[in-house]
Protein backbone atom coordinates (compact mmCIF):
# COMPACT_ATOMS: atom_id res chain seq x y z
CA UNK A 1 0.00 0.00 0.00
CA UNK A 2 1.07 3.54 -0.64
CA UNK A 3 2.25 5.13 2.56
CA UNK A 4 4.20 8.31 2.12
CA UNK A 5 5.16 8.88 5.74
CA UNK A 6 7.40 6.67 7.80
CA UNK A 7 5.73 4.68 10.60
CA UNK A 8 6.07 6.03 14.12
CA UNK A 9 8.93 3.71 15.11
CA UNK A 10 10.91 4.67 12.00
CA UNK A 11 10.89 8.46 12.35
CA UNK A 12 14.47 9.65 12.23
CA UNK A 13 15.85 11.58 15.16
CA UNK A 14 18.91 13.79 15.41
CA UNK A 15 21.85 11.69 16.58
CA UNK A 16 25.27 12.28 18.03
CA UNK A 17 27.83 14.69 16.64
CA UNK A 18 31.38 13.37 16.47
CA UNK A 19 33.75 16.32 16.30
CA UNK A 20 37.04 15.98 14.51
CA UNK A 21 39.99 15.39 16.85
CA UNK A 22 42.82 15.44 14.33
CA UNK A 23 42.77 19.21 13.72
CA UNK A 24 42.61 18.52 10.01
CA UNK A 25 41.75 21.40 7.70
CA UNK A 26 40.19 19.17 5.08
CA UNK A 27 37.02 17.97 6.77
CA UNK A 28 33.90 16.39 5.36
CA UNK A 29 30.68 16.05 7.32
CA UNK A 30 29.24 12.59 6.94
CA UNK A 31 25.66 11.96 8.04
CA UNK A 32 24.99 8.29 8.64
CA UNK A 33 21.71 6.56 9.43
CA UNK A 34 21.98 4.55 12.64
CA UNK A 35 19.67 2.09 14.29
CA UNK A 36 20.60 -0.31 17.05
CA UNK A 37 18.23 -3.25 17.59
CA UNK A 38 19.41 -3.70 21.18
CA UNK A 39 17.96 -0.35 22.23
CA UNK A 40 14.31 0.48 21.88
CA UNK A 41 15.04 3.91 20.47
CA UNK A 42 14.07 5.31 17.08
CA UNK A 43 16.65 5.45 14.29
CA UNK A 44 18.88 8.51 14.27
CA UNK A 45 21.33 10.25 11.98
CA UNK A 46 24.83 10.63 13.41
CA UNK A 47 27.19 13.22 12.02
CA UNK A 48 30.89 12.45 11.74
CA UNK A 49 33.60 14.94 10.87
CA UNK A 50 36.08 13.00 8.77
CA UNK A 51 39.64 14.04 8.00
CA UNK A 52 39.78 13.71 4.23
CA UNK A 53 43.56 14.20 4.01
CA UNK A 54 44.01 10.70 5.33
CA UNK A 55 41.17 8.87 3.67
CA UNK A 56 40.67 6.81 0.53
CA UNK A 57 38.66 8.10 -2.41
CA UNK A 58 35.53 5.99 -2.11
CA UNK A 59 32.55 6.27 0.21
CA UNK A 60 33.35 2.80 1.54
CA UNK A 61 36.78 4.11 2.57
CA UNK A 62 35.06 6.82 4.60
CA UNK A 63 32.79 4.28 6.28
CA UNK A 64 35.80 2.13 7.14
CA UNK A 65 37.65 5.15 8.51
CA UNK A 66 34.67 5.95 10.74
CA UNK A 67 34.42 2.35 11.90
CA UNK A 68 38.15 2.01 12.55
CA UNK A 69 38.88 5.37 14.11
CA UNK A 70 35.71 6.98 15.42
CA UNK A 71 32.86 4.56 16.14
CA UNK A 72 33.51 0.81 15.88
CA UNK A 73 29.83 0.01 16.31
CA UNK A 74 28.97 1.33 12.84
CA UNK A 75 27.54 -1.61 10.91
CA UNK A 76 27.43 -2.13 7.15
CA UNK A 77 27.79 -4.96 4.64
CA UNK A 78 30.79 -5.10 2.38
CA UNK A 79 32.92 -7.73 0.80
CA UNK A 80 34.89 -7.32 -2.42
CA UNK A 81 35.26 -3.52 -2.47
CA UNK A 82 35.51 -3.63 -6.27
CA UNK A 83 31.90 -3.34 -7.39
CA UNK A 84 31.53 -7.04 -8.09
CA UNK A 85 29.76 -8.57 -5.10
CA UNK A 86 27.02 -6.02 -4.52
CA UNK A 87 27.16 -6.20 -0.73
CA UNK A 88 27.74 -2.53 0.01
CA UNK A 89 24.65 -1.24 -1.82
CA UNK A 90 23.24 1.76 0.06
CA UNK A 91 21.63 5.12 -0.51
CA UNK A 92 24.39 7.67 -0.96
CA UNK A 93 23.59 11.31 -1.62
CA UNK A 94 19.98 10.39 -2.38
CA UNK A 95 20.64 7.71 -4.97
CA UNK A 96 21.21 3.98 -4.49
CA UNK A 97 24.67 2.83 -5.45
CA UNK A 98 27.63 0.76 -4.29
CA UNK A 99 29.70 2.49 -1.62
CA UNK A 100 32.87 0.85 -2.94
CA UNK A 101 32.70 2.42 -6.40
CA UNK A 102 31.09 5.75 -5.54
CA UNK A 103 33.74 8.43 -5.22
CA UNK A 104 33.14 11.03 -2.50
CA UNK A 105 34.66 13.68 -4.75
CA UNK A 106 31.53 13.41 -6.92
CA UNK A 107 29.49 14.70 -4.02
CA UNK A 108 29.65 18.32 -3.05
CA UNK A 109 28.74 19.34 0.47
CA UNK A 110 27.79 16.96 3.25
CA UNK A 111 27.68 13.27 2.55
CA UNK A 112 24.41 11.53 3.42
CA UNK A 113 24.45 7.78 3.81
CA UNK A 114 21.26 5.78 4.38
CA UNK A 115 20.39 2.11 4.02
CA UNK A 116 18.60 0.99 0.86
CA UNK A 117 15.12 2.59 0.91
CA UNK A 118 11.90 0.99 2.15
CA UNK A 119 13.42 -2.09 3.75
CA UNK A 120 13.17 -3.37 7.29
CA UNK A 121 16.41 -2.26 8.91
CA UNK A 122 18.44 -5.02 10.56
CA UNK A 123 21.07 -2.67 11.94
CA UNK A 124 22.50 0.70 10.85
CA UNK A 125 23.03 0.48 7.08
CA UNK A 126 21.84 -3.09 6.69
CA UNK A 127 18.41 -3.67 5.23
CA UNK A 128 16.54 -6.97 5.16
CA UNK A 129 16.41 -8.38 1.62
CA UNK A 130 14.63 -11.66 2.44
CA UNK A 131 11.57 -10.80 0.32
CA UNK A 132 13.70 -9.96 -2.68
CA UNK A 133 15.62 -13.22 -2.44
CA UNK A 134 12.36 -15.17 -2.18
CA UNK A 135 11.08 -13.40 -5.28
CA UNK A 136 14.33 -14.21 -7.03
CA UNK A 137 13.86 -17.87 -6.17
CA UNK A 138 10.30 -17.75 -7.50
CA UNK A 139 11.46 -17.09 -11.07
CA UNK A 140 13.66 -20.23 -10.98
CA UNK A 141 16.97 -18.61 -11.87
CA UNK A 142 18.50 -21.76 -13.33
CA UNK A 143 18.48 -23.52 -16.67
CA UNK A 144 15.36 -25.62 -17.38
CA UNK A 145 15.86 -28.36 -19.93
CA UNK A 146 14.27 -31.65 -20.85
CA UNK A 147 17.64 -33.34 -20.80
CA UNK A 148 18.09 -36.09 -18.31
CA UNK A 149 21.79 -35.68 -17.82
CA UNK A 150 22.64 -38.89 -19.66
CA UNK A 151 23.01 -37.21 -23.06
CA UNK A 152 26.45 -37.21 -24.60
CA UNK A 153 25.97 -33.80 -26.25
CA UNK A 154 26.16 -30.54 -24.38
CA UNK A 155 23.65 -27.77 -25.15
CA UNK A 156 25.45 -25.43 -27.47
CA UNK A 157 24.87 -21.71 -27.77
CA UNK A 158 25.88 -19.65 -30.78
CA UNK A 159 27.86 -16.50 -30.30
CA UNK A 160 24.87 -14.50 -31.49
CA UNK A 161 22.55 -16.09 -28.96
CA UNK A 162 25.11 -15.58 -26.25
CA UNK A 163 25.28 -11.88 -27.09
CA UNK A 164 21.58 -11.61 -26.32
CA UNK A 165 22.47 -12.00 -22.67
CA UNK A 166 24.86 -9.06 -22.68
CA UNK A 167 23.62 -6.32 -20.41
CA UNK A 168 21.65 -8.84 -18.36
CA UNK A 169 24.04 -11.51 -17.12
CA UNK A 170 26.23 -8.82 -15.51
CA UNK A 171 23.63 -8.12 -12.81
CA UNK A 172 25.10 -8.65 -9.35
CA UNK A 173 21.78 -8.54 -7.48
CA UNK A 174 22.83 -5.67 -5.26
CA UNK A 175 19.15 -4.55 -5.08
CA UNK A 176 19.96 -0.91 -5.86
CA UNK A 177 17.36 -0.86 -8.62
CA UNK A 178 14.53 -2.63 -6.82
CA UNK A 179 14.82 -0.46 -3.73
CA UNK A 180 14.91 2.72 -5.85
CA UNK A 181 11.58 1.89 -7.47
CA UNK A 182 8.50 3.66 -6.00
CA UNK A 183 6.29 0.87 -7.38
CA UNK A 184 8.38 -1.63 -5.46
CA UNK A 185 8.13 0.51 -2.33
CA UNK A 186 4.34 0.44 -2.42
CA UNK A 187 3.82 -3.09 -3.75
CA UNK A 188 7.06 -4.85 -2.83
CA UNK A 189 5.20 -7.85 -1.48
CA UNK A 190 3.69 -8.73 -4.86
CA UNK A 191 5.45 -6.71 -7.57
CA UNK A 192 8.67 -8.52 -8.45
CA UNK A 193 10.72 -5.35 -8.93
CA UNK A 194 13.35 -4.46 -11.52
CA UNK A 195 16.17 -6.70 -10.26
CA UNK A 196 14.13 -9.89 -10.30
CA UNK A 197 12.40 -9.00 -13.58
CA UNK A 198 15.76 -8.34 -15.22
CA UNK A 199 16.85 -11.78 -14.06
CA UNK A 200 13.59 -13.26 -15.33
CA UNK A 201 14.28 -11.72 -18.73
CA UNK A 202 17.82 -13.07 -18.67
CA UNK A 203 16.42 -16.62 -18.41
CA UNK A 204 13.55 -16.04 -20.85
CA UNK A 205 16.13 -14.77 -23.32
CA UNK A 206 18.55 -17.69 -22.93
CA UNK A 207 18.53 -19.80 -26.10
CA UNK A 208 19.43 -22.92 -24.11
CA UNK A 209 16.44 -22.67 -21.82
CA UNK A 210 13.48 -24.90 -22.63
CA UNK A 211 10.91 -23.26 -20.41
CA UNK A 212 10.47 -19.89 -22.11
CA UNK A 213 6.68 -20.12 -22.49
CA UNK A 214 6.09 -21.15 -18.93
CA UNK A 215 8.43 -18.46 -17.63
CA UNK A 216 6.56 -15.80 -19.60
CA UNK A 217 3.22 -17.13 -18.42
CA UNK A 218 4.29 -17.05 -14.81
CA UNK A 219 5.56 -13.49 -14.93
CA UNK A 220 2.53 -12.15 -16.86
CA UNK A 221 0.62 -10.81 -13.93
CA UNK A 222 -1.05 -7.49 -13.17
CA UNK A 223 1.02 -7.12 -10.01
CA UNK A 224 4.15 -9.15 -10.66
CA UNK A 225 5.04 -7.38 -13.91
CA UNK A 226 2.67 -4.58 -14.86
CA UNK A 227 3.28 -2.50 -11.74
CA UNK A 228 6.24 -1.19 -13.71
CA UNK A 229 5.24 2.25 -14.96
CA UNK A 230 8.60 3.04 -16.56
CA UNK A 231 9.61 5.44 -13.81
CA UNK A 232 13.21 4.56 -14.71
CA UNK A 233 14.64 5.07 -11.22
CA UNK A 234 16.07 1.57 -11.61
CA UNK A 235 18.15 2.36 -14.68
CA UNK A 236 19.21 5.66 -13.14
CA UNK A 237 20.60 3.93 -10.08
CA UNK A 238 22.17 0.73 -11.46
CA UNK A 239 25.85 0.85 -10.44
CA UNK A 240 26.73 -1.61 -13.21
CA UNK A 241 25.15 0.58 -15.89
CA UNK A 242 22.52 -2.02 -16.80
CA UNK A 243 18.99 -1.23 -17.94
CA UNK A 244 16.29 -3.06 -15.95
CA UNK A 245 13.60 -0.79 -17.43
CA UNK A 246 14.50 -2.05 -20.89
CA UNK A 247 14.42 -5.66 -19.72
CA UNK A 248 10.93 -5.18 -18.28
CA UNK A 249 9.86 -3.40 -21.47
CA UNK A 250 11.16 -6.34 -23.48
CA UNK A 251 9.14 -8.82 -21.38
CA UNK A 252 6.01 -6.71 -21.87
CA UNK A 253 6.66 -6.57 -25.60
CA UNK A 254 7.21 -10.34 -25.78
CA UNK A 255 3.91 -10.91 -24.00
CA UNK A 256 2.11 -8.49 -26.30
CA UNK A 257 3.45 -10.08 -29.45
CA UNK A 258 3.44 -13.76 -28.52
CA UNK B 1 14.16 -13.33 12.21
CA UNK B 2 11.59 -11.50 14.31
CA UNK B 3 11.25 -8.12 12.67
CA UNK B 4 8.04 -6.64 13.87
CA UNK B 5 9.62 -3.66 15.53
CA UNK B 6 12.41 -3.03 13.11
CA UNK B 7 12.10 0.38 11.54
CA UNK B 8 11.44 0.96 7.86
CA UNK B 9 14.32 2.66 6.12
CA UNK B 10 13.46 6.11 4.71
CA UNK B 11 12.37 6.19 1.06
CA UNK B 12 10.53 9.18 -0.45
CA UNK B 13 12.02 11.36 2.29
CA UNK B 14 15.59 10.84 1.11
CA UNK B 15 15.47 9.68 -2.49
CA UNK B 16 16.72 12.29 -4.92
CA UNK B 17 14.26 13.20 -7.65
CA UNK B 18 15.31 12.15 -11.13
CA UNK B 19 13.92 13.81 -14.26
CA UNK B 20 12.35 10.48 -15.17
CA UNK B 21 10.60 9.96 -11.84
CA UNK B 22 9.45 13.58 -11.70
CA UNK B 23 7.89 13.36 -15.16
CA UNK B 24 6.35 10.00 -14.28
CA UNK B 25 4.48 11.30 -11.24
CA UNK B 26 3.54 14.49 -13.11
CA UNK B 27 2.14 12.32 -15.89
CA UNK B 28 -0.13 10.55 -13.44
CA UNK B 29 -1.32 13.67 -11.64
CA UNK B 30 -1.93 15.45 -14.94
CA UNK B 31 -3.84 12.40 -16.16
CA UNK B 32 -6.25 12.67 -13.24
CA UNK B 33 -6.67 16.41 -13.83
CA UNK B 34 -7.41 15.72 -17.50
CA UNK B 35 -10.13 13.21 -16.66
CA UNK B 36 -11.75 15.79 -14.38
CA UNK B 37 -11.35 18.43 -17.10
CA UNK B 38 -12.98 16.25 -19.75
CA UNK B 39 -15.86 15.56 -17.39
CA UNK B 40 -16.27 19.28 -16.78
CA UNK B 41 -16.20 19.98 -20.51
CA UNK B 42 -18.96 17.39 -20.98
CA UNK B 43 -21.05 19.11 -18.31
CA UNK B 44 -20.33 22.45 -19.93
CA UNK B 45 -21.57 21.33 -23.35
CA UNK B 46 -24.57 19.82 -21.60
CA UNK B 47 -25.31 23.15 -19.95
CA UNK B 48 -25.33 24.85 -23.35
CA UNK B 49 -28.51 22.92 -24.08
CA UNK B 50 -30.23 24.93 -21.37
CA UNK B 51 -29.91 28.17 -23.30
CA UNK B 52 -27.97 31.38 -23.35
CA UNK B 53 -28.25 32.05 -19.64
CA UNK B 54 -26.22 29.05 -18.63
CA UNK B 55 -23.79 29.80 -21.45
CA UNK B 56 -23.35 33.27 -19.99
CA UNK B 57 -22.33 31.83 -16.61
CA UNK B 58 -19.62 29.64 -18.10
CA UNK B 59 -18.50 32.40 -20.43
CA UNK B 60 -18.15 34.85 -17.55
CA UNK B 61 -16.15 32.31 -15.60
CA UNK B 62 -13.64 31.85 -18.40
CA UNK B 63 -13.42 35.63 -18.85
CA UNK B 64 -12.24 36.05 -15.27
CA UNK B 65 -8.54 35.86 -14.43
CA UNK B 66 -9.00 32.59 -12.55
CA UNK B 67 -10.93 31.12 -15.48
CA UNK B 68 -8.21 32.11 -17.92
CA UNK B 69 -5.62 30.60 -15.63
CA UNK B 70 -7.57 27.34 -15.59
CA UNK B 71 -7.93 27.36 -19.39
CA UNK B 72 -4.23 27.93 -19.98
CA UNK B 73 -3.42 25.38 -17.28
CA UNK B 74 -5.54 22.79 -19.00
CA UNK B 75 -3.77 23.55 -22.29
CA UNK B 76 -0.58 22.61 -20.52
CA UNK B 77 -1.90 19.48 -18.83
CA UNK B 78 -3.25 18.14 -22.12
CA UNK B 79 -0.07 19.06 -24.05
CA UNK B 80 2.16 17.45 -21.46
CA UNK B 81 0.07 14.32 -21.20
CA UNK B 82 0.00 13.79 -24.95
CA UNK B 83 3.73 14.39 -25.40
CA UNK B 84 4.71 12.20 -22.46
CA UNK B 85 2.26 9.53 -23.60
CA UNK B 86 4.18 9.48 -26.88
CA UNK B 87 7.26 8.47 -24.89
CA UNK B 88 5.28 5.66 -23.30
CA UNK B 89 4.11 4.58 -26.75
CA UNK B 90 7.68 4.31 -27.97
CA UNK B 91 8.70 2.49 -24.79
CA UNK B 92 5.93 -0.01 -25.43
CA UNK B 93 7.34 -0.53 -28.91
CA UNK B 94 10.70 -1.20 -27.29
CA UNK B 95 12.51 2.03 -28.13
CA UNK B 96 13.95 4.86 -26.07
CA UNK B 97 14.99 2.99 -22.94
CA UNK B 98 18.55 4.19 -23.18
CA UNK B 99 19.29 6.45 -20.22
CA UNK B 100 20.50 9.35 -22.34
CA UNK B 101 17.68 9.09 -24.87
CA UNK B 102 15.04 8.84 -22.17
CA UNK B 103 16.44 11.98 -20.55
CA UNK B 104 16.45 13.86 -23.84
CA UNK B 105 12.89 12.79 -24.71
CA UNK B 106 11.78 13.63 -21.17
CA UNK B 107 13.16 17.14 -21.26
CA UNK B 108 11.83 17.62 -24.79
CA UNK B 109 8.36 16.56 -23.67
CA UNK B 110 8.51 19.09 -20.85
CA UNK B 111 9.77 21.96 -23.02
CA UNK B 112 7.42 20.94 -25.83
CA UNK B 113 4.43 21.03 -23.50
CA UNK B 114 5.19 24.64 -22.59
CA UNK B 115 5.76 25.53 -26.24
CA UNK B 116 2.42 23.97 -27.19
CA UNK B 117 0.69 25.83 -24.37
CA UNK B 118 2.05 29.15 -25.63
CA UNK B 119 1.02 28.19 -29.15
CA UNK B 120 -2.53 27.39 -28.03
CA UNK B 121 -2.65 30.66 -26.10
CA UNK B 122 -1.56 32.66 -29.14
CA UNK B 123 -4.05 30.83 -31.36
CA UNK B 124 -6.74 31.55 -28.78
CA UNK B 125 -5.79 35.22 -28.86
CA UNK B 126 -6.11 35.24 -32.66
CA UNK B 127 -2.52 36.32 -33.09
CA UNK B 128 -2.09 34.26 -36.24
Amino acid sequence: MVQFNLPQNSKIEVGKYYKDETNSKNLKKVNVYRWDPSTKQNPRVDTFEVDMNNCGPKVLDILFKIKNEIDPSLTFRRSCAHGVCGSCAMNIDGVNTLACIKSHTDISGDLNVYPLPHLKVVKDLIGDLTTLYKQYESIKPWLQTEQTGKEKEEIRQSQKDREKLDGYYECILCACCSTSCPSYWWNGDRYLGPAVLLQAYRWINDSRDGDKKDRLKKVADELKLYRCHTIMNCTNSCPKGLNPAKAIGSIKKMLATS
Amino acid sequence: MEQKNNPLSPHLQIYRWQISSLLSITHRIVGIINILAITMICFWSLSLLFGSESYEIVNNFFKSFFGKFIAVGLCWTFSFHILNELRHLFWDLGYGFDLKISKITGVSALIGSFALTILFYLIGKNIF
